[in-house]
This record gives C-alpha cells, sequence and structure tokens, in this order.
C-alpha cells in the first residue's frame, strides 16, 4: 500500500516538474487528498486551509512580518513533495543526534516518514505517539475535535499550508495529574535521496491539569541535499500544566526551517519554549502565545550563533487575554560574517489584562562588519496597570575585555569564545535537563570553534 | 629581565610615551610613580601588548627577546603578568572558570596537558587561602559586581595563580583598606624570589613599606624624569611633584 502510494505520488512529481512550488503544492493536494480518508472530518478543515494557501500564497517581503526574510529563492527549487522512497537509518549512525546521555520517548521520522526502529512511543498512562493515528483512529476523533487545529492561524499562509498537508508528526496527550516518566525526544532526519524534498510535520502537544513534560525538537538533514521544513505545533496547557520545550536548531547548510508553534494557556500553566539556533541556511521561528486564564507564565528564550550566510528570524507573540499573567523573553544573538537576524517581538495586552507582567530582552553581538540584525518590539497596551519592560541591544564584543582575558594567557579566539559564551550563557539557566545543557554547551563550543579549558 | 629602549607610543596619534629608557633585573622591585595622567597604565599596558597602543618608535626586550610582534597572551605565556587599574568585569565567566582556562591555555602554549582537575582544586585551594579569598567569591561571576579591594585583591590571587616571571601591579593598593593592603602585600611577597621581578604603580608610600622596592622611577609626561632609591618615594610623599616638574623643565 506505502509503496503505491509513493509510486502514485512519483508520477505527479513528473508532471509537476516545472511549475513554481505554490502551483506544485497547490496541484499536490489532489493527489494527498486522494490518497487519505475523504470523509474524516480534518478533511475540510484541510480544504479550507487549502483554499486559503491557494489565495495568499507564499508570503513575500511587501509583508511587514517578512520585511527582512526572503522566500523567494526557495520557490525556485523543485522540491519534492512527497520523499520519493522510503529510507531506513541506523540507530548508530544517527545516535549523535539524540541526547544519548539520558532515556527518552523518541518520536523518529526519516523523510517525513515515521521510523519505528528508532523510536520508542508509548500508550502506558499517557500517549506519546504519531499524529497520522491520531487524526484517523476513531479512539482519538474526541481529542482531534477539541483540539485540532484549533490554536494555530486559519490566516497565516505558511501555517495553512501545513494544515492543508497535515498528515504526520508527533501527537503527545498527558492526561490530568500526569508525568510522562522521561523527556520526549521528536528528530525529522532527511537522507537526502531526493535532490531537494520538502516536509511538513504537524504536532499536537496537550497537558492536561496538572501534568507535565519536557519536549526535544530537532531537525536533522543528513546530507547538503535542500530541505524545506515548514512545521506546525499546537501546544494546549491547561490549568496548572508545565510543559518545557527545547528547539535545537543546529541544521546543515541547504536547510531551511520554517517553524510556526502556538501555545494557547489556561489557569496557573507555565509553558517555556527555548530555541537555539546555531545551524541551517535559513530559520524562521513564528513562536505565538495566548494566555486564556490568569496567572500564566509564558517564557521563550532563544540564543542564536551563526555566520557566513546563514539567516535566522524569530517572531514573537504574546498575547495577554486575561488580568495577572507573566510573559518573559530574552533572546541572545551573536552574528558573525554575512549573517543576518532579526527579532520581531509582539506584545498585545488586553484592556481587561490588568496586571500583566512583561518582560522583554533582545540582545545582540555583531563580530563582523557585514553582518546585521534587525531587532523590533512592537508593544501594543490596551490595559492600564502594567509593568512591561522591553529592551535591545546591539554591541560589539568588548576589546577591553578582550585584551584582559588575552593579557592572562587566553588567546584571542578562545578569549573571544569565551566573551560571547559568556554573553549568551544566562540563556542556558533555565534548561532543566542538565544532560542537554551539556549538549547545547559543546554545540556553542563547537559553533565557536573553540575548546575551553573547562566544561561550559 | 625586562629592558626598555627609547620607548614611544601613541593612541589616535597623540604621543602619550615619550622615549622611556628603564631595565629591571630578575630579583628586583621596581616602583613607579608619577602625577595623574603622566602615562603609567600606558606603559604598563604598552608591555603587556595592549594594541590601542600604538608603538611609535623603540623597543621592548624580555629576556633578551624583543617582544615587538608578540600578542598579549603570547607575553603572558612569556611570564608577563598586569594587574589592572581598573579590573574589567566579565559577567558570565566565574572566577573558577577563568583561572582553569587561563592555566589550561598557558600549559598547552608550552605542550602540556590540561592539569588535572584535583591539581587545580588543591592550586586554587592554596592560592585563595593565601590571599584569605572567600571561596564563595571564586564561583561568582569574574569582577562582576566586586567592591574595588576586591577587584584588587582578586588581581593577585590571579598572579598568585599564574606564578609570572615579570608582575606589574598598577595602583593594586588604591582601594585596598588597611588589613586588606597587608594581605595583599604579603602575599606578593610569598610570591617573590630571585627569578622573578616586580614593577609596582604607585601614589603612595604605603604599599613600598610592606614590598620594599629596590629603585623607584618617577614618570612625568611620558618619560622618567627621576630615579632613585626608596627614598625618593619617602621625599615625594613630604613635597609632591612639583619639584621635579620644575627640574624636569629645565
Ligand atoms: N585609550 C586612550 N585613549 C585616549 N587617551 C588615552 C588613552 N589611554 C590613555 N590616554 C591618555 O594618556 C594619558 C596617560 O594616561 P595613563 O592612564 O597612562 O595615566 P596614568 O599615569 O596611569 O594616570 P593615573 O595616575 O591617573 O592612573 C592620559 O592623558 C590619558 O587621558
Ligand atoms: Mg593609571
Amino acid at each position: 500500500m506505502a509503496l503505491q502510494s509513493a509510486s502514485l505520488f512519483n508520477t505527479y512529481y513528473l508532471i509537476l516538474k516545472n511549475m513554481d512550488l505554490k502551483d506544485k503544492l497547490v496541484s499536490s493536494f489532489l493527489a494527498f487528498e486522494n490518497n487519505i480518508d475523504v470523509h474524516n472530518p480534518v478533511h475540510d478543515v484541510r480544504t479550507e486551509a487549502i483554499k486559503n494557501f491557494e489565495t495568499k500564497g507564499f508570503p513575500s517581503r511587501k509583508e511587514e512580518a517578512w520585511k527582512y526574510t526572503s522566500l523567494n529563492s526557495l520557490q525556485k527549487i523543485d522540491f519534492s513533495i512527497f520523499p520519493k522512497k522510503e529510507s531506513s537509518l541506523e540507530y548508530k549512525d544517527v545516535k549523535k543526534y539524540f541526547i544519548h546521555q539520558i532515556d527518552t520517548y523518541k518520536i523518529v521520522f526519516i523523510d517525513g516518514v515515521f521510523s519505528s526502529n528508532l523510536s520508542e512511543t508509548t500508550h502506558d498512562g499517557v500517549d506519546i505517539c504519531l499524529m497520522s493515528s491520531a487524526l484517523t483512529k476513531p479512539m482519538y476523533k474526541a481529542v482531534i475535535d477539541v483540539y485540532f487545529n484549533k490554536v494555530a492561524s486559519k490566516e497565516e499562509s505558511l501555517t495553512t499550508l501545513n494544515t492543508a498537508f497535515s498528515r504526520e508528526g508527533a501527537y503527545i496527550y498527558i492526561p490530568k495529574n500526569k508525568v510522562p516518566k522521561k523527556p520526549i525526544e521528536i528528530i525529522h532526519f532527511s537522507t537526502g535521496n531526493d535532490t531537494a524534498l520538502m516536509l511538513q510535520p504537524r504536532n499536537l502537544v496537550i497537558a492536561e491539569e496538572n501534568s507535565e513534560m519536557q519536549i526535544i525538537e530537532r531537525h536533522q538533514s543528513l546530507t547538503n541535499h535542500a530541505v524545506l521544513t515548514n512545521s506546525v505545533t499546537e501546544i494546549f496547557a491547561a490549568k496548572n500544566a508545565i510543559v518545557d520545550y527545547y528547539k535545537v536548531q543546529n541544521d546543515n547548510d541547504a536547510a531551511t526551517l520554517i517553524d510556526n508553534t502556538y501555545v494557547d494557556q489556561k489557569d496557573n500553566s507555565h509553558v517555556k519554549v527555548h530555541t537555539f539556533s546555531f545551524g541551517g541556511k535559513l530559520i524562521r521561528n513564528n513562536l505565538n502565545f495566548y494566555q486564556n486564564g490568569e496567572r500564566i507564565d509564558s517564557t521563550m528564550k532563544g540564543i542564536t550563533i551563526i555566520g557566513e550566510k546563514q539567516h535566522v528570524d524569530h517572531h514573537t507573540l504574546v498575547h495577554h487575554i486575561e488580568p495577572n499573567c507573566e510573559s518573559h523573553q530574552d533572546y541572545k544573538g551573536i552574528f558573525a560574517e554575512n549573517s543576518t537576524g532579526v527579532f520581531n517581538g509582539k506584545i498585545i495586552v488586553d484592556k481587561i489584562a490588568q496586571k500583566t507582567n512583561a518582560f522583554q530582552q533582545n540582545n545582540n553581538i555583531l563580530i563582523s562588519d557585514k553582518a546585521t540584525i534587525n531587532t523590533k518590539p512592537q508593544l501594543e497596551i490596551f490595559a492600564d496597570d502594567v509593568k512591561c519592560s522591553h529592551g535591545c541591544t546591539i554591541g560589539q564584543l568588548d576589546e577591553e575585555a578582550l585584551f584582559y582575558l588575552q593579557s592572562r594567557g587566553i588567546p584571542k579566539k578562545e578569549a573571544r569564545a569565551l566573551l560571547m559564551y559568556a554573553f549568551a550563557n544566562n540563556v542556558l539557566e533555565s534548561v532543566r535537563i542538565p544532560e542537554l545543557k551539556v549538549r547545547i554547551n559543546k554545540l556553542i563550543a563547537n559553533k565557536l570553534g573553540v575548546n575551553l579549558g573547562f566544561d561550559l | 629581565m625586562l629592558k626598555i629602549k627609547d620607548l614611544h607610543a601613541s593612541v589616535e596619534g597623540k604621543g602619550i610615551l615619550k622615549g622611556i629608557n628603564l631595565e629591571v633585573n630578575a630579583g628586583e622591585v621596581h616602583a613607579i610613580m608619577g602625577p595623574n595622567g603622566s602615562g603609567k597604565s600606558t606603559l604598563a599596558s604598552v608591555i603587556a601588548g595592549n594594541e590601542t597602543y600604538e608603538v611609535t618608535k623603540g623597543d621592548i626586550f624580555l629576556n633578551g627577546e624583543n617582544i615587538e610582534d608578540l600578542s598579549p597572551e603570547e607575553r603572558a605565556h612569556n611570564g608577563v603578568f598586569l594587574s589592572f587599574q581598573y579590573p574589567v568585569e566579565i559577567p558570565g565567566v566565574s572566577v573558577t572558570n577563568f583561572m582553569k582556562t587561563a592555566i589550561n591555555e598557558s600549559r598547552k602554549s608550552r605542550g602540556l596537558d590540561d592539569m588535572p582537575a584535583k591539581d587545580m582544586l588543591k592550586l586554587i585551594r592554596e592560592k585563595s587561602e593565601l590571599l584569605e579569598i572567600d571561596r564563595k567569591f571564586l564561583s561568582r561571576s569574574l569582577n562582576e559586581g566586586f567592591s574595588g579591594g576586591e577587584k584588587k585583591r582578586n588581581e593577585i590571587f590571579q598572579m598568585a595563580m599564574l606564578e609570572p616571571k615579570l608582575a606589574i601591579l598598577d595602583e593594586t593598593d588604591s582601594g585596598l583598606d588597611i588589613d586588606a593592603l597587608r594581605i595583599v602585600a604579603n602575599g606578593v611577597n610569598k610570591l617573590k624570589n630571585k627569578d622573578n621581578a616586580i614593577v609596582i604603580i604607585t601614589h603612595y608610600q604605603r604599599l613600598l613599606e610592606y614590598i620594599v622596592p629596590d629603585f623607584v622611577h618617577v614618570l612625568h609626561n611620558g618619560k622618567i624624569v627621576k630615579s632613585g632609591t626608596k627614598d625618593l618615594a619617602l621625599e615625594l610623599e613630604e613635597k609632591g611633584y612639583d619639584w621635579i616638574k620644575q627640574e624636569a623643565a629645565v
């Protein structure tokens, strides 16, 4: 069955070859839908979504939100929308991409297809499994009806594009008062079997009352073939739920990632999203928090360290809808060579959302004349009794500090790295998985090209 | 050990050092005094290799080798240490990690492996005891929020850890209370031996009572205008700099 469908897609692939990406996607939708159950209620959601995408197309730089990030050149690449063939990987060959020092649940995909041999899913009191099952099996229907596509935007074109093709990804449901025994890793590998591959994972994460979980997400291509990932994750945190979500973005040079994450929070819930962006050609993070309750805490932290012609764009949104909530944003960026960065942090405080405490900080270091960062806070505050602080800085490495370190025998390169590390590392304080913290430290040291005299 | 010949240095085209000659031998203690802005810290920075200053003329020799082309870290590896007048705050790097990095980098330059963690801890304990530094201090970010005196004491702790051949102490005494001054001076004296040398930049006689100099130099307007023994420091304390300035003007 799987083989058959793959060849059906191949035929389409040939026909669609010389089209631009939008047309190709829209035309592929038919083939995609034919291959799945059109009587499923999700079918209507997908159909609505493709209509929206067909009208809007890919965002262009004329739109304010995309002023500094261009997807033009991507649209000229002849991406396969469905992988040509199924591939498998040996754990030993990809072990290094896992936080293998600890035991985790694993939901692993290879070229967008679930890999049962690399994964460790569970239904033991909690559901840590596949979106494809959740979207098709009757036992999940009630949950899907309540949550699927409920917080994700129905307007934003790339989100709707993902919705239209939503079929596979991670499905995580943690019932009331439950805490899974271990962290959950979601990893997407691309093998390079296709010269250019587009992936659209769709994740649904539900934390019921008083539940707690930790998730690590990573996208990794194993060759230098182009990959375009347009991912959508919906997170629902009910009363008192705690969700820690870590995004490790360290893909290779030909990979593009567009991450759309939507978080819906209820009373007293705490959701933290950490985003570590080191690798990849282009990364766009759209991180949206909606606070539908009181005494909510939303935390967004990021470390971006890029060079060459890399581009990382963080767009955050926190919508304070109810009173007495907090949000904390702390993004650090280090930009070398010709790299470019964008930070746009939007905070909306509704009129009734009194006693809101919203904090936003974006600090950047440019270590080359040719690197640029565009940083912009966007505050829309309609309540009068709120504490909002925001600040952004753009600077260079402190020459005096550099000399101080060098005068103690630390070579310039290491001294620079140490200063950069010192600049960024407070973001790591809130990482609650020690082994992950060690890993991020190693990735930072690698990225900075140093081996410092102590374990970072 | 250190030989400076007709050294001229400038910053942004403005001349600051205008022909310094100085020779410091192993086992000696030299004091450099002089009015504010005369170029003492500049001299110290230039010796340590700060590239903010451009050496326009003259040479610096360390153990007979011209160090013109050596980077600050290479000078450090060759035994130069500068205790900063204004130690720089480095948030995010603990004193301990900083010292580990510094020590292991200079070991690396000598082809040695990293110091075993056990030895490192022992060394840190020993030296922090010498300077009566609370261990809690060592896990704090380097100099961040340290009081003026704590910063100075921390500089000498670093000196004790690195055991330099040539230590230049730029106003290490300013900011230290009376007890701290004694502790720091005591620490420096313990580190002193016949194979190393110390250059003390100071405005006051007091530190020199603890660390007795073999020579005292007066720097004025970028030049050493007078040299003498420890009695010169006493004389300066009493009379100020006017008479020296006048002498220099003649
Ligand atoms: N980086 C710099 N840029 C511009 N001017 C400088 C710089 N460094 C030093 N100077 C100038 O050079 C002169 C000497 O400064 P220096 O700090 O060496 O004096 P000093 O003798 O150490 O004084 P003090 O006793 O106050 O510490 C001063 O006039 C100072 O303003
Ligand atoms: Mg000075």
